[in-house]
This record gives C-alpha cells, sequence and structure tokens, in this order.
C-alpha cells in the first residue's frame, strides 16, 4: 500500500504528472504505476479528476452556497438516506455529515442566486426528515484544493545566482 | 569621467570578476527564459516561519541582539545540531549566528589567516571560497575533484596539493554545483591527512538537510576533529529562507571568539526579526522542511532522468539540488554551450567553469524549478542538442 499512497500523494497535487513521471519519481516502472492507476480507478479509490478553475477570471458570475442543513435521522439508515436523496441532485457538488450544531453540509452551484434559493425552498426544505436549512452564500474564494486564487505565483528569485 | 581604478586596492582588483554575474546581466535581457539558473530554493519560507517574523516586528523586536546572536536562537541551534550531527556545542561560547553563511567563511578566512597561508578549496566549488581567501591575504588553493570520484575529494589529490603553507581545507558538501556527497568513510580518509598537516577545516553544511541517500555526516563528529572544524550551516536551503540571511558557525570557543571580534566589528549581529524567524524554523520547521526535501528528491530523479534520456552524462547527485552533466560531447566550451543555448532556446543554466577551471566542460542545472519548466528546459536542450549535432555532421561531410 505505500506505494499507493505515495503515487495518491503526487496525483492529489497535480493530476496530469504522466505515468513515466511518476515511475521516475518513485524508481519504478512504468508499466508497473499504470497498472496501478487504474486498478485503484477500478476500485474507486481514484473516483476521478477534476480542475481547478478561478471562473472569476472568465467574467463568470456563478454562484456557489454552503448550506447547513438539520435533518431528523430515520430508523435503520440514519442519515444516509436523505443524504443520497440530495446528493443525487447535480447542482449539489459536496455533501458532508458533520458534528456539531447541524447534520449535513451541502454545497451547491447555481448560476443566480435566485437558482439557489428556488432550490432550497423547493427542493432542499420540502424533503421528508430535513428540519432546517441555513444558506451561506460564498462571496469571495481565497482558497481552494491547496491553490491560492488571488497571489500569482511568480517566481521572485533573480535568475541566474550562485 | 575619470577612471577611479587606481584607487581601488590590489587584493581587490586581484579577483577575477564572476563568471555567474557576466551571464546574469545576459539571461536578464530575455524574456520567457526557463531558469535552471538559480541558486536557491523555489518554495518561498513556510508560512509559520514569516509570521513568526512578522511577529517579532508587531511585538517591537526592532533593535540589535548580542553580537553573537540571541541565545534563545544559540541554544536551539545547539540542540538541532546535536541532533543533526550528534556533536555538543555550548550555546554561550561555541555557537556564532552570522549573516548567511558567507558571512562565516568571510570571519574565519580573516580570523585564521596570516598573509599567504593557503586555503584548499576542492572544485569544482561554491564561488566564494577563493575569493573569500583572497580578501584575507591568503592563497585560495584549488583541489580538483572529478565525476569519475563522484566528486569527493580524493585523499591523494589532497595530498599532492599540500604545502607547509597549507592552513584551512574547505570541505563544503552536499556540493554545490556538483552534488556529491562525502560519506563517513570519505571523511575518515581526510582525517590522518588533515591532523598530520595540522589543517583546520571550514565545513560549510548548508545542504546537508538535502542529502538523498543515507545520512549526513560531517567531519567535526570525527574522533579528533571537533576543535579542528568550524562547521558552518543556516538556514537558506532547508528551511527555503535565503532572503533572511541567518548562518552559523559553530567550532572552539577561540576561533568562535575571534570570529566573533571581527563580527562585532563590521556587522554588529544578524538581524532580529531574521533570529526569531530562526528560531521558529527550528523549534517547529522539521515536517514542512521534510516535505520540501521529499519534493527536491522527486525532481532530482525527474531531471536526472531526462538529462540522460537527452544523452547527456550525469554523475547521479546526491545532494542539494543541483545537476551537473557533462557537454564534453557537444564540443563546445561550458561558455559556450550556456550562451548558445540561452540565445537558440531561452534555457538558462550556468557553465561549469564558474565554479572552477575543473568544472569546464559541464553545466550546472538546478531542479529547484517547477516540474513544467523542468520538462520544458529539457525538451528545448534535447532540441538544441540535436540541432547542433546535425552541424557537426554536416560540417564534417
Amino acid at each position: 500500500m505505500e506505494l499507493e499512497r505515495r503515487i495518491l500523494h503526487l496525483l492529489e497535487n497535480n493530476a496530469r504528472l504522466s505515468c513515466k513521471a511518476i515511475a521516475t519519481m518513485l524508481d519504478e516502472d512504468e508499466a508497473r504505476i499504470k497498472n496501478i492507476i487504474e486498478q485503484m480507478e477500478k476500485q474507486k479509490i481514484i473516483l476521478g479528476y477534476n480542475t481547478i478553475i478561478n471562473w472569476e477570471l472568465l467574467g463568470n458570475d456563478g454562484v456557489t452556497a454552503m448550506i447547513d442543513v438539520k435533518v431528523t435521522p430515520e430508523r435503520e439508515v440514519g442519515f444516509n438516506s436523505v443524504a443520497e436523496k440530495i446528493y443525487r441532485y447535480p447542482e449539489v457538488r459536496c455533501v458532508y455529515l458533520m458534528s456539531g450544531t447541524y447534520d449535513l453540509s451541502v454545497v451547491v452551484n447555481g448560476e443566480s442566486m435566485k437558482d439557489i434559493a428556488w432550490f432550497v425552498s423547493h427542493k432542499l426544505s420540502t424533503l421528508d426528515h430535513v428540519q432546517s436549512t441555513v444558506t451561506h452564500f460564498i462571496l469571495k474564494r481565497y482558497k481552494q484544493e491547496n491553490f491560492i486564487f488571488e497571489e500569482p505565483e511568480e517566481d521572485r528569485r533573480l535568475v541566474v545566482s550562485p | 569621467m575619470n577612471s577611479m581604478k587606481r584607487y581601488i586596492s590590489n587584493t581587490v582588483e586581484s579577483i577575477p570578476p564572476s563568471g555567474i554575474r557576466k551571464f546574469f546581466d545576459l539571461v536578464t535581457q530575455m524574456d520567457g527564459v526557463i531558469s535552471l539558473g538559480v541558486g536557491e530554493p523555489d518554495f518561498v519560507t513556510p508560512w509559520h516561519i514569516r509570521e513568526a517574523g512578522c511577529y517579532s516586528l508587531e511585538r517591537g523586536y526592532t533593535m540589535y541582539t548580542s553580537n553573537q546572536g540571541l541565545l534563545e536562537l544559540r541554544e536551539e541551534i545547539a540542540a538541532y545540531e546535536n541532533r543533526r550531527i550528534g556533536i555538543e556545542y555550548s550555546p554561550e561560547k561555541e555557537v556564532l549566528v552570522t549573516v548567511g553563511v558567507s558571512e562565516a567563511v568571510d570571519l574565519a578566512m580573516r580570523a585564521l589567516l596570516e598573509p599567504g597561508d593557503e586555503v584548499l578549496v576542492p572544485e569544482p566549488s561554491f564561488v566564494s571560497y577563493a575569493p573569500g581567501a583572497t580578501l584575507a591575504y591568503g592563497t585560495a588553493v584549488p583541489v580538483p575533484t572529478y565525476d569519475i570520484d563522484q566528486y569527493r575529494l580524493r585523499p591523494d589529490i589532497l595530498s599532492h596539493y599540500i604545502t607547509p603553507r597549507s592552513k584551512i581545507l574547505v570541505l563544503a558538501y552536499p556540493n554545490n554545483p556538483t552534488g556529491g556527497v562525502m560519506y563517513e568513510e570519505d571523511l575518515e580518509a581526510l582525517r590522518d591527512i588533515i591532523i598530520k598537516n595540522d589543517l583546520l577545516v571550514i565545513s560549510d553544511e548548508i545542504y546537508s538537510e538535502l542529502t538523498y541517500y543515507g545520512r549526513h555526516v560531517s567531519i567535526a563528529s570525527l574522533p579528533g576533529m571537533k576543535d579542528r572544524t568550524i562547521m558552518m550551516n543556516g538556514f537558506s536551503k532547508a528551511f527555503a529562507m535565503t532572503g533572511w540571511r541567518i548562518g552559523y558557525a559553530c567550532g572552539h570557543q577561540d576561533v568562535i571568539g575571534a570570529m566573533t571580534k571581527i563580527h562585532q566589528y563590521t556587522i554588529m549581529c544578524a538581524s532580529i526579526m531574521g533570529q526569531k524567524a530562526a528560531i521558529e524554523a527550528l523549534r517547529h520547521g522539521e515536517t514542512e522542511m521534510r516535505k520540501m526535501v521529499d519534493n527536491y528528491n522527486y525532481r532530482r530523479k525527474l531531471i536526472l532522468s531526462g538529462l540522460q534520456e537527452i544523452g547527456l552524462d550525469c554523475f547521479e547527485p546526491r545532494g542539494a539540488f543541483y545537476c551537473f552533466p557533462s557537454i564534453k560531447k557537444s564540443g563546445m566550451s561550458s561558455e559556450d554551450f550556456c550562451e548558445k543555448l540561452l540565445w537558440e532556446e531561452k534555457v538558462a543554466v550556468v557553465p561549469g567553469n564558474a565554479f572552477g577551471a575543473s568544472g569546464d566542460g559541464h553545466i550546472r542545472c538546478c531542479y529547484a524549478a517547477s516540474i513544467p519548466n523542468i520538462e520544458e528546459a529539457l525538451e528545448r536542450m534535447d532540441r538544441f542538442l540535436r540541432r547542433h549535432k546535425e552541424i557537426r555532421i554536416s560540417n564534417i561531410v
């Protein structure tokens, strides 16, 4: 599992690393790396590969909200059944079960605030077992998945130094 | 304007202009250059260390410290060196905080050399030692090291260069620019020669945390060597703190005392916010430092395999963050190679002869660069090598 972990740590920070580069970095055979990654994809250890995008630079005015949801757990299935009903919606990006004052944290993307308001009032609040919701709109992204949005990654070093 | 040259001291005039400086001037005129020519980490100082520096300013730590540096920092340094190389230094008497290792080298040369004393400098080497000796009215004696020896200093070659005037041996391993390291047995093989010839050692261990196979061993830790060695280290490379300019020297109290005397009249003390940040680095910086080292190691492997693929022979560097491939096959001198590579493909690397005559026929490639930049630089170098190979062949035909 050690090798798998090392591959995953590399991919976690840069999904575009080639198998060849990973193989070189880990002193392994390229075919073996390729095989292990394929296995992990099959086993759903690797679920997919995303791109972290700063949409704002494109003038995109989409909206993201984080919604705290209080839920009455159900017999036998606990929170899972209602969580599933929520995450099935394509506009829902993430769903987490939380400790603390509420139960589910739901991240929703929409074109506008109105979109999200409609989702909350028509779809989320009306679900059985959902007691209450608190919607927080994201005003600005500073950092996501280890990437800083504002600060340009400029290299301030002298180009040649001893 | 009239020349003022006649006022400049002969000693300073005798120092040749830096090969790196010349190249730097060339590179800065160009846009779109991928630089593998830097000599520092590509990481910014870890945030918790920067924050400690900021906090020290907020709290009003803006004054001088004692000449030797904050005792709190010297205590941390002593504890760290005990962990790192297993030597106990007294924080009160055997540790001096300096403005980078560069200052420590200068202080040691000035504290120890009489005019005409010789300083043995294994080359290729970092550019400061020989001028440092000259400025202290000593004489630098280059001692060549070779790629077939993995750039380790060979005892027989060292012996060949020793004279009755030899006083200091500089050991800078892991080495800039070659990436060579000296293991315990290599150092052990030098020990008798050093003791027999009553040499002192300036051991510049600034890259020691960046050792990729086995453990770094300091020559100071060998029997009978602690008092003979002025062990120097700092925060620039391991903790990505080049701009803070904090280094230190550890050694016998008489030597450290003499160095402190010069330091107190010329520098007074290293900056207090740098010292405060350095305390944070030693107390809580280990985890981040290990991550950075792992990261260099990945890139070391990438660039090494890339250089070999494009047909450049390269000894496997075992420390620091440089590769030092041979470009002899290209038929060009180091300088010629670097200038052409820069003009034609906009890749900056440093000619090996900037690090001493024995570096000629090589180039220094720093892999403290992003992976895409390393890959792009390798592609450009490949294109460059192919083109010049064809030119050579067509010239022969």
